[in-house]
């Protein structure tokens, strides 16, 4: 049912045509990416599929420079008079500016890792098998008196990347994620999971799951707010530490919006904390250059609790009087690099014996709608939802109203005293990373609301 | 473009689907920002495509692809019907929609000055002088700006005989001085946070802005922030200016109107709503002076929810929201009309881009001005807080408890404005809020503000919405709670 990528040689037919037609507009140096997707997705509410859409694009973004200066143009429209048209509105914007003092020549041929995240049977999958799994699952939530919601998803997608210098990367991967909530009036739970291999997910288990969690999650009472010791599932510690990855840009350093200025080589976090940028890492999707064709490397971050090191691309690496780490952007931009393949270091603990080992807590299933309040202090606001719950003396005792906290994530990373093993974690503010569980304690909960 | 519609539609047909509609849109954006005096992004992108929906065996199925030949949409239209076959797998029922008249007609938003036809060197040259002016304030540390400017022409035909074709041209701008000093960092904005202000105009709308004169201002009260009291952790009064309370209006009346949340069907990803169906006609959701409507019309103003049809051929309307305090009405689409028993959709099917399917947005949610001026208001105001242009925002998934930060505040003491404070935030539950508020200022000091970010759908679409408000005041809140602790 699903169509097919464009093959290598197309792919490297269109960039070659751009790289000619910009050398013939005059251009210095002329960079040409593709980016290909082919995505469905069907969505299901009230125990029947709702939406359910399928979509096929590519885009071909075209980069120039000339005397010193660099612009962007992006179009879908792959005939030869449409890339000219591109190459010239680059140039025409490029044209217009100032010259820029911080532009680098184009890298030239740069060596990568090979990395297979492309599986067929993931690209292949039908929307009839899709119905079918959403059918299933919105059975079981019929049988229990339960409502249904979700999406089952699956794509393939590639990025291809070429510049007059002579550098060409590739890359393709496939991605499926089942997501789903079961409402039982008035609570819900929340079950999710993400791999670039259908083969790893197994919608049937996310709904039992969810479904018996939102089952425990009925007749929630309501707790004072304080500080809490906090037993945050892998979901809920994904999108409040998802928050951190642009503080360990040299870029946000440099601009001063890090929460790590002053604060490098320091013990910041607890001494259980480390965190590393990879994505090599088997847990991780993701291309193995970056923006602007430089080879990712593994960067440690966070070495017990101290802040070590940080990414860097082209420009703020040569600022620095750094080598680049292969996290920039796509030029121009002004926010310069970020690690995008977190992997936290786990610990050997489980939420059973979290929650075994607790005198009194609150067991956190997810976090929604995290902001942030104060950037230096990393403090961030959010809810707790789809099932907070009690436990006392070890054990989950009753189910929980919904909490707003606002807590400092530096303080909360001081904080954690276990750790499971770390995961391939998905949700739903962040994108997926390799996190694990964890008990804190000091949670700042401040208020509760309805339900 | 008609030809590759009709190639759509019939095809479609011929496929078994008993509805179908095709949109062939051609988005056009232009971005420009600098940081630190020097050129930050300089972009232009075009996207062309058609997105087709169809109902077939009583389910839906959309499919989109941006081969625009009669095969490419051929074969993109029988995807749409294999898809829709494939969902009355998994259905409880077949779908239905409200009637609705077919039209043909040609729609442009009306503007003075195509931003695509100004010279980039003077759009860039604004922005670095802006730039430059913060950068003369001592303390600034990160001076930022930025314009963004969309065209967006979109041609739509449905199987019921409708043929639409709307241009919309979407102007945006605004700078920003950041400061870091000891342990904090303090951001001032103008004319509003994350990108400033949108609407449906032209270039006008920049030159109006007159980011120049404002410049040194914002960049000298970030630093003065610094400087300020910390905002007290109390009860009390709290005056919004009217940015911050457009985004109020966003999160806690425009999200929980949505039908289809209040129905479930954004139940995994968005959330619901508090507002279910029997609060209709029942809620008292205000005091009697809050009215809110929900008005894509011209007449209401530019703004980024303003239109003549929505995305599923309906045209733009206005719906009383809140009428003297009560809850009166939602924002509904065809599907969801026929669900609750309307008569008709409230026209709010909106898509980000052909390779979206529409789904229920705000349009204009707009809070209806009241009297006076913002002097008299403070004036009156024998001890509150002044809270300006938003910083953070958050509330949960059933639209009941909120929290707001701001960039600054100004205390408030027997009618005057004494002193600025740092860190302000106040939070509360929805509806307690909306019935403390016991005064609005009059329509002089009404602003349509533009919302370019709001997040929602499966897969995620982001969408322009509008939010008029003037500045009003609000008793008994909860402030500085989110700084609480820390």
């Amino acid at each position: 049912m699903a169509g097919a990528l464009s093959s290598a040689a197309e792919l490297k037919k269109t960039i070659d045509a751009v790289l000619r037609l910009g050398r013939a507009a005059g251009a210095d140096e002329t960079e040409v990416q593709l980016d290909e997707t082919i995505d469905a997705l069907t969505r299901f509410a009230n125990n029947a599929i709702h939406q359910n859409v399928a979509e096929h694009g590519i885009t071909v973004s075209v980069r120039t420079v000339v005397a010193g200066r660099t612009a962007r143009a992006t179009t879908n429209r792959l005939d030869e008079d449409s890339l000219r048209m591109a190459v010239e509105s680059s140039l025409q914007l490029a044209h217009s500016q100032p010259p820029n003092r911080n532009l680098l020549p184009m890298p030239g041929k740069q060596p990568y890792r090979t990395v297979n995240r492309f599986l067929g049977a993931t690209a292949t999958l039908s929307p009839e098998a899709r119905a079918r799994a959403v059918k299933q699952a919105s059975d079981l939530a019929i049988r229990r008196g339960q409502v249904a919601a979700g999406i089952f998803s699956t794509g393939q997608s590639q990025l291809a990347l070429g510049n007059s210098r002579g550098l060409f990367a590739a890359h393709r991967q496939t991605n499926a994620e089942f997501s789903i909530t079961m409402q039982d009036d008035p609570a819900a739970s929340w079950a999710k999971a993400n791999s670039g291999d259908i083969g790893k997910i197994d919608p049937q288990a996310l709904a039992k799951r969810a479904s018996e969690k939102a089952s425990m999650a009925k007749d929630a009472k309501e707790l004072g707010p304080g500080q809490y010791t906090v037993i945050l599932e892998p979901a809920a510690v994904l999108d409040l530490v998802g928050f951190l990855f642009y503080d360990f840009a040299a870029t946000a350093l440099e601009d001063q919006r890090s929460c790590l200025n002053k604060r490098m080589g320091k013990q910041l976090f607890g001494k259980n904390i480390s965190i590393v940028d990879d994505v090599y890492h088997p847990f991780q999707l993701g291309a193995p250059f970056d923006g602007e064709g430089m080879a990712r490397q593994r960067v440690s971050l966070v070495e017990k609790g101290v802040p070590r090191n940080l990414v860097y691309s082209r420009v703020s690496a040569k600022k620095a009087g750094k080598k680049p780490t292969g996290h920039g952007f796509g030029l121009p931009n002004e926010y310069g690099e970020a690690p995008m393949n977190l992997v936290f270091g786990g610990g050997n603990s489980s939420l059973e014996k979290m929650v075994a080992g607790t005198d009194r807590g609150l067991l956190v299933t997810r976090v929604w709608y995290i902001r942030e309040v104060d950037p230096y202090e990393k403090v961030m606001t959010g809810m707790t939802r789809d099932g907070l719950f009690l436990v006392e003396n070890g054990k989950v005792t009753t189910a929980v109203r919904n909490f707003r906290f606002n807590q400092s994530l530096i303080e909360l990373l001081q904080n954690v005293q276990e750790m499971g093993p770390s995961v391939r974690t998905t949700a739903e503010e962040a994108f997926e990373m390799v996190v694990p569980a964890m008990k804190a304690t000091g949670f700042h909960c401040t208020e509760p609301t309805k339900f | 473009m008609w030809d590759l519609t009709v190639v759509a539609l019939n095809t479609a047909k011929l496929r078994g689907a008993t509805y179908a509609d095709a949109r062939l849109m051609h988005l056009r954006q232009r971005d420009l920002t600098t940081k630190n005096g020097q050129v930050g992004t300089l972009a232009q992108s075009e996207s062309i495509g058609i997105g087709i929906r169809v109902l077939a065996a009583g389910a839906w199925g959309f499919a989109s692809t941006d081969r625009l030949d009669r095969e490419g949409v051929a074969a993109c239209a029988a995807q749409a019907v294999s898809i829709a076959k494939a969902s009355a797998l998994a259905k409880r029922g077949d779908t239905k929609m409200v009637p609705e008249n077919p039209y043909v007609d040609s729609w442009q938003a009306p503007l003075r000055k195509d931003p695509f036809e100004i010279p980039l060197e003077s759009q860039l040259d604004l922005l670095l002088q802006a730039d430059a002016a913060m950068r003369t304030i001592k303390g600034v540390t990160l001076t930022e700006t930025d314009m963004q400017f969309r065209k967006i022409d979109s041609w739509f035909a449905s199987s019921i005989g409708s043929r639409i074709h709307q241009r919309k041209v979407i102007s945006g701008g605004g700078i920003a001085a950041t400061s870091f000093k000891g342990s904090e960092i303090q951001k001032r904005s103008y004319p509003n946070s994350f990108g400033g202000q949108y609407a449906l105009a032209g270039y006008e709308l920049i030159e109006s802005l007159e980011l120049l004169r404002h410049a040194p201002r914002v960049a000298d009260e970030s630093v003065a922030l610094h400087s300020a009291a910390q905002c007290p952790e109390k009860t009390g009064t709290l005056l919004l200016d009217g940015s911050q309370l457009g985004l109020q209006i966003h999160e806690s009346v425009g999200h929980p109107i949505e039908l289809d949340r209040v129905l479930g069907q954004e139940a995994n990803f968005a959330g619901t709503s508090f507002l279910t169906l029997d609060k209709l006609n029942k809620l008292k959701y205000g005091s009697t002076i809050v009215n809110v409507v929900a008005d894509a019309r011209l007449e209401h103003g530019p703004g980024l929810g303003t239109f003549a049809y929505d995305d599923e051929g309906v045209p733009a309307q206005c719906t009383d929201i809140i009428k003297d305090g009560q809850f009166r009405g939602y924002l509904s689409n065809r599907e969801t009309a026929k669900l609750v028993g309307l008569e008709r959709s409230s026209g709010t099917m909106r898509t980000e881009s052909w390779n979206r399917l529409p789904i229920i947005r705000m349009t204009n949610i707009s809070l209806k001005p009241g009297s006076g001026t913002p002097d008299e208001m403070v004036a009156s105001t024998d001890d509150g807080i002044w809270m300006e242009t938003n910083r953070s925002w958050s509330i949960d998934d059933r639209r009941y408890q909120f929290q707001f930060s701001t960039e600054v505040g100004w205390e408030i003491k027997g009618g005057k404005r004494v002193r600025m404070l740092k860190n302000p935030s106040y939070s509360g539950i929805t509806t307690e809020f909306w019935n403390s508020c016991d005064a609005i200022c009059g329509k002089e000091y009404w602003t349509l503000w533009g919302t370019p970010n709001c997040g929602k759908g499966q897969p995620m679409q982001t969408m322009g919405t509008g939010h008029g408000a003037a500045p009003a005041r609000f008793r008994n809140v909860k402030m500085g709670t989110a700084f609480s602790g820390h």
